[in-house]
C-alpha cells in the first residue's frame, strides 16, 4: 500500500516536473524596424512602426495582436529612431502594470538587418522556448493557438522542425506580378501532407521556372503555390537564433534564412546520395579535427568549406500554416499601407477596427452608414460630402462643399472649402486650404497646403512640408524637409546614422521660425545639426520655389532612373490604366517568346527517345550534334577576336560558351586550335604558288618533308605564334578545373589531387594533338605533310609539353596502321623528345634493347 | 446508344526492340500473349465495352500488319469494324498518325496504345474530353510498382521498392487540367515550368506518382493541324502533347481559327475557367480594389487558350503498359492474379484456370494464380506457382515453374526448374535446365543440365 502511494507520489511529481519544463511563457520578438527604405522620406524623421495606420501607430496593432494570442513576454528590438520607440512604449498602455504582458526593449545601433537583430537577441539569451517572430508593422487578427499547437507537436516528433510560417491566400496579378499588397509574387512549394515548405522564391523573373529535381527526391507529391502571401509571422524555435548566430552572413529573414535552410536541405539529400554513411563519418571527423585546430579559416579558403558546412547545418525544416478566414498582412510599402488601411476600415481585421476600444489610445469614433467613421467632435460643414469608407479624426474641421472619400483624415486637421480628397491618408494637424485637390496621397503631420494645391496620385508629403499656392505636385513625388541623401549614402546606414536621438527634435524647433523666403543657399549635404546651428545666421536650405511654391518648404526627392520605372508598383496610388493596358499588351505579346522557347526545347535535344515508348519507338528527337555546334561557336568567337576584340574578352566568351554547352577545357582548346589552323589555311598566299623543299634539320627530319608547302607552314606558324597565349590559357587553366573536380569529390585524398592534375593536363594536350590529326585527315589534307613540323613548332613555342606528345605517341601505339601515319611521320621528333627526357645515354641503351627485341622476334 | 462521334486509333506497334527476344518476325508486339490472349485483345475488348467499334489499328511494318490483321479478322470478325493500316517502321507515333490522319473525320479522336492493359473505361475519358471541350485529354493512372512480386521465401522485402518514375505531372488544384508534363529523360532533370501557366492557376500540384497511360482524346482538327504544320514532330508523348501543354495559354492552334466552331456560348464558358482563375481581385478582401480593365484583354485572350485535360483513373483501377520485359511478366502475373477480372476467364475454386483438356500427372500441383491452357500436359510431381502456361506444352516430371510465362508448344524435359522467366513458343528445355530471370526466344533449345541466370537466350 505504502509502496503504491509512493509510486503515485513519484509519478505525480514527475508529471509536475514535465509541466514545469513545458511551461515556458510564450515569448515574442517584435522587430520595430523594417530594415528597408521603402517608407522614405517619412522614416527619416519617425520610425516606421510609429507611423499612424488609420490614426493608430502601427506598433499598436502588432502589440494588440500579440496580446490577444496570449504572448506573455515581448522583446521589442529597436534600431533606427530607437529613442522614439522607447519613449512611445514608455507612455503607452502596454508598459503600465495593467498590461497583460511585459515589454522589454532591446536596442542596437549597428544592426542593419533582421539577421543582426536576431543575433543581438541571441546574445541577450532571453529566449527560452518557442517564440513568435513578428515585425512591428504587421496587422493580424488570427488565432495562433492552432498554429502553435501544430508547431509544438511537430517539434516533439521532429526536433529539426524549427519554424512555422504563416501564409495566406493572395493571388498576384498576372499583369503586374505583384499582390494587392504591392509585394512581389512569391513561389513556394509545399508538401500537401506535412505542410513542409520545400521551396521559397520571391524573385521569380524568368518565364521558365526551374525547380531542383531534388524537390521530388523523397516526395511524389508537391504543391507549387503562386497564390500565397507570406504574412511575416513566424513561430520559431530557439534554434533559429543560434542558426543566425552560426551563419553570420544571414541578413534577410526570407532571402537568406529561409532559402538557406531549404537549399541546405537539398544539399543534404545530395550528399546523402553521393556518399555512403562511412564517408560521412569521415567527413564529420575531418570537420571536428579542423575546428579543433582552429583551422576554420583554412577550411573556408579551400573548397572544403562547402561540404563541411553542408554537413553542419543541414536538415532543418520549415513548415507552413495557412490561415483562411483570419487577416494577416504586413505593411511593406506604400501600396500595402493603402490596402491595409482600407481593409481595416472595412473591418476585415476585426476586432482591430477604428471604433473598437482595443488600443491604448482610446478612440471614440462612431461608425455611420457606408463605412464612414467620424469622431464626435468633428466640425463639418453641412455642404461637405463624406463618401464611403472614410475616417475623420477628432478635432478636425471640414469646410463647405468639400468632398472626402476613401480616405483617412487624422486629428486636428483643418480642411478648407471646395477641397476634394480621394484615397488619401492625411495625418494629424494638417492644414489644407481652399480649393485643393488631393488624389491618392499620403500627407504627414503638420503639412500645410496653401489654396489651390493639387497633389497628383502617389504623392508623399513628409512631415511639416509646406506647399505654396496653386502648385501642382507631380505624380509619385516625395517631398520632405530633409534633403535627399546623396546616392552613395543612400544605403541603410544613413537612416540609422541620423537616427541618433539628439537630432530628433531639431525639425520642430527648426520650423518655429519664420524661415520661408529668406534662405540663402546652403549645400544640400549639410547635416541637420549644422543647419540648426546655422539657422540664426540666416543661411539655410534653399527650397526651390518652383517645386513647392513661393511660400513652400521642402525638397522634392528625385528618383533614380531605374526606380522611377517601378514607382507605380509600390505607390499608394492605384496602378494607372495606361500602365495596365501597356502591361496587358506585353502579356499578350509574351507568348511569342514562349513559343521560341518551344523551339529551343526541341533543338537543344532535351527531348530524347527512351525505351518507354510503345512499338513505335519514338525516333531520334534531338541531339543535332552538340559538339559540331560548339566548334562552330568557338570558331565564330575566335574570328571576332581577329577583328580586334581583345584576348581576354575572347577567353571570357569562350568560357561562357563552354559552360553553356557543358564542355571541358579540352574541347575549348581543341576547337580553338581548329580555328587557328583554318585561319592559317585561309591566309592569302602569294600568287606564284610554287613548292619549296625545305630542310628542317633541327630534328634531322628525313625525306618525308620533301614537297612541303613552305608558305603554308609559315602562315600557320604565324597564326600559332600570334595566338599561342590564347591556346596556352586553355591548356594551363586545366589545372584549375582539375582541382575543382578533385576537391569536390576526393577532398579527403590529397595525393590523388596531385595525380589527377597532371593527368588532366596531359589529357588536354592530347586532345589538341588528336584534333590536329583529325584536321589533317579530314578537313585539310594539304596540312598532312606538315604535321610533324607543326607539332615540333608547337613544342618549341611551349604550347605542348614533351609529356603530352610522348603520351600521345604511346597512346597511338596500339592503334591501327592507318592511324599511325602521323606518329610515324613525327617519329624522329618523338625520338628526340624521348632522348631529352631520359637523357641520351639511357635512350641509346633503351633503343638498342628495343632493337634487340625486334631482332629476337624476327 | 447514341453515337459518340469518336474515332479510335489503336497504335499497335511493330517488332519492338526493347521486347526482344520475346517479339520476333512471327510474333509482333501486339500479339504477345497475356494470359494466353494477345495483348491487343485487351484494348479491343475495352473499346468494345465502351461501344467504340470503329477502329483503325496502326501497325509498324507490312508483315506485322498482316499478322495482326489476320488475327483480328479471325477473332473479331463480327464484333468490331477494324481497319488495319501498315506504316513504315520507325516513323514514331506522330508519324504513324500523320500517315492516317487524312482518313479521320469525326470530331474527336481517341488514340490508344495497343499495349495498354487496363480496366479504365475509355468512355470516361471521352466524356471528360467532351465536357471540357478540351483539345487533348490524357488518361493518367498511378505508377505501377514494378519488380517481381516476392516469391515467398526469397525475401524480396530487403529492397525497398520505389515506384519507377514515369512522368512528372503538373495539375491544377481541381485536378482537371494538365499544366505540365515531363517524360522520359526529363523526369530525372530539374523541373522546368512555364511561369505563365502557374500564374494563371495560382497553385499547381506536382505529382511524380502518376503515369501517362497513353490513352488520349484529341480534337481532330487540332491534331491534324499540328501533324501538318509541325512535320518534325515524331512522337505524341514527346512532341505533340508537350507542345499543346506549353502553348495552352498562347494557343497557336486556335488562333488560326482551325478549331471547329462549336456553339459559341458553350465554348467561351468553358474557356473562361482558366481565365477566371487568373483574375486579380478574385479573393481580395477589399471590395474597392483597383478595377482593372480586364475586359480589354479578355476578348483577344479567350481565343488564345486551349485546354489540356486529364482523366485520373481511380487507384483501384488496373492500368499498365506492356513496354518492357519486366512489364510483360508483371502484367501476366497481375492478369491472372490481382487483376483477374481483366482476363475474362472464370477462375476455379483454387483461384486458377486449368483448361479441361490439360493433363496433369500424379502429385503435380498447380497453385493459385496459375493458368494452364488447352492441350498442355504436365508430368508427375510438377509444381506450378503463379505462372502462365500456354497451349500444347509438353512438360516432363519433376519440373518446377514459378513466376514465369511459358508460351505455346514448349517442351520442358524432366527436372527443369524455371523461375521468373519467359519461355517463348517452340522452345525446348532439355533435362535439368535451371533458369532464373531469363528470357528464351522462340525456337531456342536449351541444352540439358545448363544453368542460366538473368540471361536473354535467343537464336542468332
Amino acid at each position: 500500500m505504502a509502496q503504491k502511494k509512493g509510486q503515485r507520489g513519484a509519478t505525480s511529481v514527475a508529471a509536475d516536473d514535465s509541466e514545469v519544463v513545458a511551461r515556458i511563457p510564450l515569448q515574442a520578438v517584435l522587430l520595430a524596424d523594417s530594415f528597408n527604405l521603402k517608407f522614405r522620406p517619412i522614416t527619416l524623421e519617425r520610425p516606421k512602426v510609429l507611423l499612424p495606420l488609420v490614426n493608430v501607430p502601427m506598433i499598436e496593432y502588432t502589440l494588440a495582436w500579440l496580446d490577444s494570442v496570449g504572448v506573455e513576454e515581448v522583446f521589442v528590438f529597436c534600431c533606427s529612431h530607437s529613442q522614439q520607440v522607447k519613449d512611445y512604449l514608455k507612455e503607452s498602455e502596454w508598459m503600465k502594470p495593467s498590461s497583460r504582458f511585459s515589454i522589454t526593449t532591446v536596442e542596437s545601433h549597428d544592426a542593419i538587418s533582421a539577421g543582426d537583430a536576431l543575433r543581438v537577441i541571441y546574445e541577450k539569451s532571453v529566449i527560452r522556448g518557442d517564440f513568435v517572430l513578428i515585425s512591428g508593422d504587421t496587422i493580424s487578427n488570427m488565432n495562433l493557438t492552432q498554429a502553435l499547437q501544430e508547431h509544438k507537436e511537430r517539434r516533439k516528433k521532429d526536433p529539426l522542425a524549427v519554424m512555422t510560417m504563416i501564409i495566406k491566400h493572395s493571388k498576384p496579378s498576372n499583369l503586374t506580378h505583384q499582390t494587392r499588397l504591392g509585394t512581389d509574387e512569391l513561389l513556394m512549394a509545399i508538401d500537401p501532407q506535412t505542410k513542409e515548405l520545400m521551396f521559397y522564391e520571391d524573385k521569380v523573373n524568368p518565364s521558365i521556372i526551374s525547380i531542383d529535381k531534388e524537390l521530388l527526391a523523397n516526395n511524389t507529391w508537391v504543391y507549387l503555390h503562386n497564390n500565397k502571401q507570406d504574412c511575416y509571422i513566424d513561430i520559431c524555435s530557439p534554434e533559429v537564433l543560434s542558426l543566425f548566430m552560426d551563419n553570420f552572413d544571414y541578413q534577410h529573414l526570407r532571402r537568406h534564412f529561409v532559402k538557406g535552410l531549404l537549399v541546405d536541405d537539398m544539399k543534404d539529400h545530395l550528399i546523402d546520395s553521393l556518399t555512403s554513411s562511412d564517408v560521412r563519418y569521415k567527413l564529420h571527423k575531418i570537420c571536428a579535427f579542423y575546428i579543433e585546430l582552429g583551422l576554420l579559416a583554412v577550411l573556408i579558403q579551400s573548397h572544403l568549406a562547402l561540404p563541411v558546412f553542408m554537413y553542419m547545418i543541414m536538415g532543418y525544416k520549415i513548415f507552413t500554416h495557412e490561415i483562411h478566414s483570419s487577416y494577416a498582412a504586413r505593411i511593406d510599402n506604400f501600396r500595402s499601407y493603402g490596402t491595409i488601411s482600407k481593409d481595416i476600415l472595412q473591418r476585415w481585421a476585426y476586432p482591430l477596427v477604428p471604433n473598437f476600444q482595443y488600443f491604448g489610445i482610446s478612440s471614440k469614433v462612431k461608425l455611420d452608414r457606408q463605412g464612414v467613421y467620424s469622431a464626435p467632435d468633428v466640425v463639418q460643414s453641412r455642404s461637405a460630402r463624406i463618401g464611403a469608407t472614410t475616417l475623420i479624426g477628432s478635432g478636425t474641421t471640414i469646410g463647405n462643399h468639400t468632398g472626402i472619400s476613401n480616405s483617412v483624415v487624422g486629428r486636428g486637421c483643418t480642411i478648407g472649402n471646395n477641397v476634394c480628397i480621394d484615397g488619401c491618408y492625411i495625418w494629424d494637424n494638417v492644414i489644407i486650404e481652399d480649393g485643393c485637390r488631393l488624389n491618392h496621397a499620403i500627407v504627414c503631420d503638420g503639412v500645410h497646403l496653401s489654396a489651390g494645391v493639387v497633389l497628383e496620385p502617389g504623392v508623399i508629403l513628409s512631415f511639416k512640408v509646406e506647399v505654396g499656392r496653386l502648385i501642382t505636385i507631380p505624380a509619385y513625388s516625395k517631398v520632405s524637409l530633409r534633403p535627399q541623401p546623396s546616392v552613395q549614402d543612400s544605403d541603410e546606414e544613413l537612416e540609422y546614422a541620423d537616427a541618433s536621438s539628439a537630432v530628433i527634435e531639431s525639425p520642430c524647433t527648426f520650423y518655429t521660425h519664420d524661415l520661408f523666403n529668406c534662405f540663402s543657399a546652403i549645400v544640400a549635404c549639410i547635416s541637420i545639426t549644422s543647419m540648426v546651428s546655422n539657422r540664426n545666421a540666416e543661411s539655410s536650405p534653399d527650397y526651390s520655389a518652383h517645386e513647392v511654391g513661393i511660400s513652400g518648404v521642402g525638397y522634392i526627392w528625385s528618383t533614380n532612373e531605374g526606380e522611377h520605372e517601378e514607382e507605380w508598383r509600390h505607390s499608394i496610388a492605384p496602378i494607372p490604366e495606361a500602365k495596365l493596358i501597356e502591361l496587358s499588351h506585353a502579356y499578350l505579346e509574351e507568348p511569342d517568346v514562349a513559343y521560341l522557347d518551344v523551339n529551343d526545347f526541341l533543338v537543344s535535344g532535351e527531348v530524347k527517345p527512351d525505351s518507354e515508348s510503345i512499338g513505335f519507338d519514338d525516333g531520334d528527337g534531338g541531339d543535332y550534334g552538340d559538339s559540331a555546334d560548339f566548334d562552330k561557336e568557338v570558331e565564330a568567337t575566335f574570328h571576332r577576336a581577329l577583328t580586334g576584340v581583345n584576348q581576354e574578352t575572347v577567353i571570357l566568351e569562350i568560357n561562357s560558351l563552354r559552360l553553356s554547352c557543358n564542355k571541358s577545357h579540352a574541347d575549348c582548346a581543341g576547337a580553338l586550335f581548329f580555328s587557328m589552323m583554318e585561319l592559317g589555311l585561309e591566309a592569302p598566299r602569294s600568287s606564284n604558288n610554287w613548292l619549296l623543299v625545305i630542310k628542317l634539320d633541327m630534328f634531322g627530319s628525313d625525306n618525308d618533308n620533301h614537297g612541303v608547302d613552305c608558305e603554308l607552314y609559315q602562315n600557320i606558324a604565324k597564326e600559332i605564334n600570334k595566338w599561342k597565349d590564347l591556346l596556352k590559357h586553355y591548356l594551363k587553366s586545366v589545372d584549375e578545373e582539375a582541382s575543382i573536380y578533385v576537391v569536390s569529390f576526393r577532398f579527403y585524398e590529397p595525393y590523388i589531387y596531385q595525380l589527377e592534375m597532371c593527368i588532366c593536363y596531359i589529357q588536354f594536350a592530347i586532345e589538341v594533338i588528336l584534333k590536329f590529326e583529325e584536321i589533317c585527315l579530314e578537313t585539310a589534307t594539304e596540312l598532312a605533310p606538315l604535321f610533324s613540323i607543326i607539332l615540333s613548332y608547337l613544342y618549341e613555342k611551349d604550347i605542348l609539353s614533351e609529356d603530352a606528345i610522348l603520351s600521345w605517341a604511346s597512346e597511338k601505339e596500339g592503334a591501327d596502321e592507318s592511324d599511325k601515319i602521323f606518329v610515324k611521320q613525327s617519329e624522329s621528333f618523338i625520338t628526340i623528345l624521348h632522348m631529352k627526357l631520359i637523357g641520351p645515354q639511357n635512350w641509346l641503351k633503351e633503343a638498342s634493347e628495343e632493337e634487340d627485341e625486334d631482332n629476337g622476334d624476327e | 446508344m447514341t453515337r459518340m462521334d469518336f474515332e479510335v486509333v489503336v497504335l499497335a506497334g511493330g517488332a519492338s526492340s526493347n521486347l526482344s527476344p520475346l517479339v520476333s518476325q512471327e510474333l509482333p508486339k501486339a500479339l504477345l500473349p497475356v494470359a494466353n490472349r494477345p495483348v491487343l485483345s485487351y484494348v479491343l475488348e475495352l473499346l468494345e465495352g465502351s461501344n467504340l467499334k470503329d477502329l483503325i489499328v496502326v501497325v509498324e511494318g507490312e508483315d506485322a500488319a498482316q499478322l495482326v490483321g489476320g488475327w483480328i479478322s479471325g477473332a473479331y470478325a463480327d464484333r468490331l469494324h477494324v481497319e488495319v493500316a501498315a506504316v513504315p517502321e520507325g516513323v514514331g507515333t506522330a508519324g504513324a498518325l500523320r500517315s492516317i490522319s487524312s482518313y479521320l473525320t469525326a470530331n474527336d479522336v481517341l488514340i490508344v496504345s495497343g499495349d495498354l492493359v487496363t480496366d479504365v473505361p475509355p468512355g470516361a475519358i471521352a466524356a471528360t474530353h467532351r465536357r471540357h471541350g478540351a483539345v487533348v485529354t490524357t488518361l493518367l493512372c498511378s505508377s505501377p510498382v514494378s519488380g517481381p512480386s516476392d516469391s515467398g521465401t526469397s525475401g524480396g522485402k530487403e529492397k525497398a521498392k520505389k515506384p519507377v518514375r514515369h512522368n512528372i505531372i503538373g495539375l491544377d488544384p481541381t485536378r482537371q487540367y494538365l499544366l505540365h508534363m515531363a517524360t522520359g529523360a526529363e523526369v530525372e532533370k530539374d523541373i522546368r515550368l512555364q511561369k505563365r501557366i502557374l500564374q494563371a492557376v495560382g497553385q499547381m500540384e506536382i505529382r511524380a506518382d502518376l503515369m501517362d497511360a497513353h490513352l488520349y482524346a484529341f480534337k481532330r482538327t487540332v491534331l491534324q493541324d499540328i501533324l501538318d504544320q509541325k512535320d518534325k514532330f515524331q512522337s505524341i508523348r514527346q512532341d505533340i502533347l508537350p507542345y499543346l501543354i506549353r502553348t495552352q495559354l498562347s494557343s497557336e492552334v486556335s488562333r488560326n481559327g482551325l478549331v471547329s466552331s462549336e456553339s459559341g456560348s458553350n465554348k467561351s464558358a468553358v474557356q473562361d475557367d482558366l481565365r477566371w482563375l487568373s483574375q486579380h481581385r478574385e479573393i481580395a478582401p477589399s471590395t474597392f480594389q483597383d478595377s482593372q480593365p480586364l475586359s480589354l484583354k479578355s476578348q483577344r485572350d479567350d481565343q488564345r487558350s486551349h485546354k489540356c485535360c486529364v482523366y485520373i483513373a481511380n487507384e483501384s483501377k488496373y492500368c499498365a503498359r506492356l513496354n518492357s520485359i519486366q512489364a510483360f511478366s508483371d502484367i501476366n502475373r497481375d492478369v491472372i492474379g490481382e487483376a483477374s477480372h481483366l482476363s475474362g476467364y472464370s477462375f476455379s475454386a483454387q483461384n486458377n484456370i486449368i483448361h479441361p483438356s490439360a493433363e496433369l500427372g500424379s502429385k503435380t500441383t498447380v497453385g493459385p494464380q496459375c493458368m494452364l491452357a488447352e492441350g498442355s500436359k504436365l508430368g508427375d510431381k510438377c509444381s506450378v506457382k503463379r505462372s502462365v502456361i500456354g497451349r500444347h506444352c509438353r512438360i516432363g516430371s519433376n519440373v518446377k515453374i514459378v513466376n514465369s510465362v511459358v508460351m505455346n508448344h514448349v517442351t520442358i524435359d524432366d527436372g527443369c526448374s524455371i523461375q521468373g522467366s519467359v519461355i517463348c513458343s517452340n522452345v525446348q528445355l532439355q533435362e535439368r535446365v535451371v533458369l532464373k530471370d531469363c528470357q528464351v526466344g522462340a525456337g531456342y533449345i536449351v541444352t540439358s543440365g545448363s544453368e542460366h541466370k538473368s540471361e536473354s537466350l535467343a537464336r542468332k
